[in-house]
């Protein structure tokens, strides 16, 4: 137990950091559903749609697009990498919360039966 | 258009099949979690927590694969290899989850059509095929390597084929000049691409907790268990069998 808690923590660790740190450096183009979603229609300068027909021509924004930590930033935070880093590390902090609260609350009686 | 949408966006699909596949979702969710829970143990379970943690940083890391276009790792390959394919829909279906309501990424009205696509349908696909892998290739790290990269392959093609569908039964836009047929060979095109990158990703991670902790591999387990569980049986029953 105790040496999978310690590489649980290791591995998080490794997560920070990429999310974090590594975040920054990722590509800023759109990614393949995106680019795939633009197809057939005229896009200006900024990526706005303005004409034609594609699958993206009727998307909305989404419903929370004013939230704190909306596109991977921090509302407030100036600095691109700092927002990015903190809302990275944010992220990977909140998903092991939710997903291990889940698991763990989840688990099976498994623990007493010996194998 | 935001400038990170990594998921469908709101308004791309139309109600009926949003709904639709809102419904599909929950009711495969309760089934993972049903069948996850044998699974699931001391050891499993903050297991989980980590890969789900883990597919959330790496989703963050969009690499190029053509010019003007990236892409990033599902994680539904990962995950299967790592925790099983129940386990494995769930921790995709959390990530996704937390990115819609607290990231702003993939619309809330469009979860249900993207849990389909990248936790059921491409944990679905690289399950089936890393069971298939794991009993001819070698069990070594190359297997285990091959394995991860085939099955992440395989994974990112069906998830983007399963939006392609969606979109033929309840898009919001008539296609004209791009139709159908064009954006099911973008979307498989670009996803292949995508789909080699989330293969070296994976692979790599695979093997190096495997290196570390082969316990820890929910693939590598089953094959343990099933070959320990051979050479122990046969004596028992002889012995059984003797002493009738």
């Amino acid at each position: 137990m105790k040496r999978t808690t310690w590489f649980v923590l290791s591995g998080l660790l490794v997560a920070l950091f990429l999310a974090g740190v590594v975040s920054n450096v990722a590509s800023g183009s759109p990614d393949g559903l995106d680019s795939a979603s633009t197809k057939g229609c005229a896009l200006d300068a900024a990526g706005e749609i303005t004409g034609g027909a594609c699958m993206a021509r009727n998307a909305k924004a989404h419903e929370w697009e004013e939230s704190p930590f909306a596109d991977y930033g921090l509302r407030g935070v100036d600095n691109p990498y700092l927002s990015t880093a903190l809302s990275g590390v944010a992220g990977v902090l909140l998903t092991f919360a939710v997903g291990g609260g889940i698991f763990w609350l989840a688990r099976g009686q498994r623990t007493v039966t010996t194998e | 258009m935001q400038e990170l949408a990594l998921h469908i966006q709101n308004g791309v699909l139309d109600a009926p099949v949003s709904v639709a596949y809102l419904v599909l979702a929950a009711i495969a969710f309760a089934f993972c979690v049903v069948r996850g829970r044998r699974d699931l143990d001391d050891r499993l379970a903050p297991m989980a927590g980590l890969v789900a943690a883990f597919i959330f940083a790496v989703q963050m890391l969009n690499f190029p694969v053509l010019p003007g276009v990236s892409g990033h790792l599902l994680g539904g390959a990962l995950a299967a290899l790592l925790v099983g394919p129940w386990v494995g829909a769930l921790c995709v279906s959390v990530v996704l989850v937390v990115q819609a309501l607290v990231f702003a990424d993939g619309g809330i009205t469009a979860l249900g059509p993207n849990i389909v696509n990248m936790a059921l349908v491409g944990t679905a696909a690289a399950y089936a095929l890393i069971a298939l892998l794991l009993r001819v290739l070698p069990r070594t790290p190359t297997g285990l390597a091959i394995t991860a990269f085939a099955a992440s392959v395989v994974s990112v093609v069906a998830a983007s084929l399963s939006f392609v569908v969606q979109y033929a039964l309840g898009g919001t836009t008539k296609l004209a000049t791009y139709g159908l047929g064009d954006i099911a060979a973008a979307m498989a095109g670009t996803h292949t691409l995508i789909g080699i990158g989330e293969g070296l990703i994976a692979a790599t991670t695979v093997v190096t907790v495997a290196k570390t902790r082969p316990d820890l591999v929910y693939a590598l387990r089953g094959l343990r268990r099933a070959q320990a569980a051979k050479p122990a049986t046969t004596p028992s029953v002889s012995t059984a069998g003797g002493v009738a």
